[in-house]
């Protein structure tokens, strides 16, 4: 449904979009992810022929970006970041120029409204103006403006942001049940979401491809490492020693010892190897009281330095 | 074309469900009111004392009220068009809606006439209720004062306006802040009618300066006169700007952000 090859975007010198290249099949949620600034939304604005690329091609539903603009847009619903509504229109008055805009055919628009309205559950806002109504419920128009013209591909940048965790659910399980019927790319920079929803993620970073693949596979891949966190009132050499000896740990880091003499510590364990009982054991057998024992989630940040440094960079010995 | 009916609909209804439209049409009768009546009172006084001191007979007061109100309806419309404008591309810009209409089957000519169309509506709306007061004068002129006056006047007030809301248009496509825009179009359209001051100079650029003034062209027709160099020198003007504007909008598509 989408072909994106050696897709590249450049502002003078800045290079936003570098080769970037995948694939999306019919009825697949696709989940890009990255930080802010790694080309999210460029390569959006892009596949909704907004602006074109500098280089490499893109095809959606079969039509080129570039060449054959007006049918991809025709195919295509789009939601910006921040949703484009007019604030004087009702929702209705808006959800129907905006069928108009995407050409739906005079006798099917009244219809494509409810059903957009009906969707995401915005019926009883109809006649509401749209500066009356909250940051999510905008959000739920801002969806139903990109799903109105009913259309093969729908594109969402960072639809969950900005909303309270009760919207979040909401808006989720509304892309769930879209998918199917409709072939949909999101951008987050929230994992959870990604696992939540997605069946397949690319990782962009700086403009490049870091890695695409499911999430099962990718959180299976990243819990590769596993790390462990402990606060416990020892001397930091003897903290030091007791870690070491533990095999198979690495990148073992101790904080400057706190006023009450706690000391924290991170450690990373190879996978499979849940090393925290021994830690634990170990310590009590030193008699040295301990205070929090768990295990760390790798954030997104950490996701990003194990997928885009070298395994060079592991091997560094730990201070 | 339904796309562009669809923009000039919103539009309207832009104008129309918000105070814009009622706030500036007011503005306007008020102040276009208040000059007809003082022009009127003075132009009357004045004719009846110079018919009373026995120096004429035969002021043509309807002739000169006309002429000097549609004197005072350019001055207006300069101050008035640059808020009409202001918001048509810098707003949608601010609002992040411009990236909407850019990502529908929609041409940037389609968006860019559509608007046009819909601020000269709004515009001709707005001259519409002061058509009666010279409709009323006009009937009670003795003798009658040929229609084709007021005709060619309103024909001069819709191209000056037309011209300064494509100038307007285009100024407003290159600024996301809305009081740039209608400054800049205040500067820009004043600056284009003081280029009439040129008429003093000699030949060459004088003149040329003078033929490229908007008011230069205007007076012709509160004279009653439609003059072709100066509709062909409104039209080009309009459809200069109206293309610009299209590469103006279309250019957002290669900015940054």
């Amino acid at each position: 449904m989408i072909e994106v090859q050696d897709l590249t975007k450049s502002y003078g010198t800045v290079i936003a979009v570098d080769h970037v290249s995948f694939t999306v099949n019919k009825g697949e949620i696709l989940g890009f992810l990255g930080p802010n600034g790694a080309g999210k939304t460029t390569t959006m604005r892009i596949l909704t022929s907004y602006m074109p690329a500098t280089s490499g091609t893109a095809r959606v539903a079969g039509f080129d970006v570039f060449n054959n603009s007006m049918e991809v847009r025709r195919h295509i619903g789009y939601l910006p970041e921040t949703p484009p509504v007019y604030p004087d229109m009702t929702v209705e008055t808006y959800l129907d120029f905006v069928a108009r805009i995407k050409n739906v055919p005079a006798e099917r628009r009244a219809d494509r409204v409810s059903d957009a309205l009906r969707k995401t559950s915005l019926e009883d806002k109809r006649t509401e103006l749209i500066k009356r109504l909250s940051r999510g419920y905008k959000q739920r128009v801002g969806l139903a403006q990109a799903l109105v013209h009913d259309p093969d591909v729908i594109i969402l940048d960072e639809p969950t942001v900005g909303l309270d965790p009760k919207q979040i659910i909401e808006v989720r399980n509304l892309i769930k049940a879209l998918a199917g019927n409709h072939t949909i790319i999101l951008s987050t920079h929230i994992l959870p979401e990604v696992s939540m929803t997605c069946d397949r993620v690319v990782i962009i970073n700086k403009g490049k491809i870091a890695a695409v693949d499911t999430p099962q596979n990718l959180t299976s891949q990243l819990k590769g490492g596993q790390k462990i966190r402990i606060e416990v009132q020892a001397p930091e050499r003897g903290l030091r020693e007791l870690l070491g000896q533990i095999s198979g740990t690495s990148r073992l880091t101790v904080e400057a010892p706190r006023a009450d003499g706690h000391l924290s510590a991170t450690v990373e364990a190879a996978q499979g190897n849940d090393i925290r009982s021994q830690i634990a054991a170990r310590v009590v057998e030193k008699g040295w009281p301990l205070y929090e024992l768990h295990g760390v989630s790798l954030s997104l940040e950490e996701i990003f330095l194990e997928l885009t440094t070298d395994d060079a960079a592991h091997a560094q010995p730990s201070n | 074309m339904q796309n562009l009916y669809a923009i000039y609909r919103k539009e309207m209804g832009h104008y129309f469900v918000s105070p814009v439209a009622y706030v500036f049409i007011g503005l306007f009768l008020f102040l276009s009111g208040l000059f007809f009546n003082v022009i009127l009172t003075d132009v009357t006084n004045g004719a009846m004392m110079a018919e009373m001191r026995g120096m004429s007979s035969g002021i043509d007061v309807p002739g000169i009220v006309m002429r000097n109100f549609f004197g005072v309806l350019s001055t207006l419309i300069l101050f008035l068009t640059p808020i009409l404008t202001m918001g048509i591309y810098a707003e949608e810009r601010k609002r992040g809606t411009m990236e909407l209409l850019m990502t529908s089957p929609v041409t940037e000519i389609e968006i860019v006439l559509g608007k046009f169309l819909a601020s000269l509506s709004l515009f001709a709306i707005m001259l519409l209720p002061t058509a009666s007061y010279l409709t009323f004068m006009v009937l009670h002129s003795d003798p009658m004062l040929p229609w084709r006056m007021m005709l060619a006047g309103y024909a001069g007030v819709l191209l000056l306006g037309g011209s300064l809301l494509a100038l307007g248009s285009f100024l407003s496509s290159l600024t996301e802040n809305q009081l740039i825009a209608a400054v800049m179009t205040f500067a820009a359209s004043l600056f284009i009618w003081v280029l009439d001051l040129g008429r003093n100079g000699s030949a060459g650029l004088g003149s040329v300066l003078q033929y490229l003034s908007v008011i230069r062209h205007y007076e012709d027709f509160t004279r009653g006169v439609i003059d072709t160099s100066s509709l062909i020198y409104y039209l080009s003007f309009i459809a200069l700007f109206v293309f610009l504007t299209v590469r103006s909008v279309d250019s957002m598509r290669w900015r940054r952000a």
